[in-house]
């Protein structure tokens, strides 16, 4: 009898890590981000599957991030935009870093 | 097929988002990478419900377990080595014959994650949640489960700061199996409470 997979996609184990990971850091508290959350997954906003849990996760966290001044909204639109191209840019089997997207010369 | 030119690697937009957040928390030093690989192994490899039955099988066998379990589930489940989070209490609810418990977390998804690993996406959903407190016995019978009418069915709503794990009762007919055999008849939604303990005889 084996469980079901907990995390379908790798984005999803990151993106749930990362919302623990500020809560352990005392960045927000448990009580603020199940109440962000929540807020993201009434009947009206939320797949009555559940299916779009983690896309809540993700947006939440954005949310959270540019609420405490950490990232702006734009800053990271602009910096997934950056991780697309520098995968594009990355040889299969290479691991993907962010210094290969060709618009960022500039980055380390 | 080929030697067109479709060598480089792709990155779905969720999956960017997240390495964006990853990277902007990890370069302003608010988290580790190291803390956040800690975290999906311990989700994924080592909590699950697997840790929950061991409360519960400890529970049916041990009724000094089953009475601190009751008094003070958060240390009696700490003695087991299953740690929450800090600040998440635990609360045991023992079903009985007259009266069935059923969580739900109706604002978004906390869940007994020490005791049960993370939470099938049922249990995220807006119908479940919503359902689960309206019409409770409605949502036992989609999981077909069907209580004898005189049951009463209590519902506890989990939060941030309290989660909720159901004993379901022991099934007739088990008092001569160890606790291990016992923990194997335990399975994930008896401890929700959209279940019944798998009758003795019927485990895999």
């Amino acid at each position: 009898m084996k469980d079901e997979s907990v995390f379908e996609e790798p984005w999803q184990a990151q993106a749930f890590a990362l919302a623990l990971a500020l809560q352990d850091a005392g960045i927000i508290s448990p009580k603020e981000w199940s109440e962000a959350l929540g807020a993201r997954r009434d009947a009206a906003n939320a797949a009555p599957d559940g299916s779009d849990y983690y896309d809540s996760v993700v947006a939440t966290l954005e949310a959270l991030l540019a609420v405490r001044g950490i990232a702006s909204k734009a800053v990271l639109e602009e910096l997934s935009l950056a991780w697309i191209r520098a995968a594009h840019a990355t040889p299969h089997g290479s691991a993907i870093e962010l210094r290969n997207d060709p618009a960022w010369p500039g980055r380390k | 097929m080929g030697h067109d030119h479709e060598h480089d690697n792709h990155l779905d937009p969720m999956a960017a988002r997240v390495k964006a957040l990853e990277t902007i928390l990890v370069e302003k030093g608010l988290v580790e990478a190291a803390a956040i690989d800690a975290i999906i192994e311990t989700y994924e490899n080592k909590v699950g419900p697997r840790n929950g039955a061991r409360v519960v099988a400890k529970a049916w066998s041990d009724p000094d377990f089953a009475a601190w379990l009751a008094n003070d589930a958060t240390a009696a489940i700490a003695s087991l080595g299953f740690t929450g989070r800090q600040g998440e209490h635990m609360r045991a609810v023992f079903n009985t014959p007259e009266q069935h418990h059923l969580v739900v977390c109706t604002l978004c998804s906390c869940y007994p994650w020490s005791v049960l690993g993370l939470p099938p996406v049922w249990y995220k959903s807006p119908p479940y949640r919503s359902r689960a407190v309206i019409d409770p016995r409605g949502v036992l019978a989609e999981f077909g489960l069907e209580l004898p009418a005189d049951t009463q069915i209590r519902v506890w709503d989990s939060t941030a700061e309290l989660r909720y794990l159901v004993v379901p009762m022991r099934p007739a007919g088990t008092g001569h199996l160890e606790e291990e055999a016992l923990a194997d008849l335990v399975t994930r939604d008896s401890m929700i409470g959209t279940g019944l303990a798998i009758a003795a005889g019927e485990a895999a």
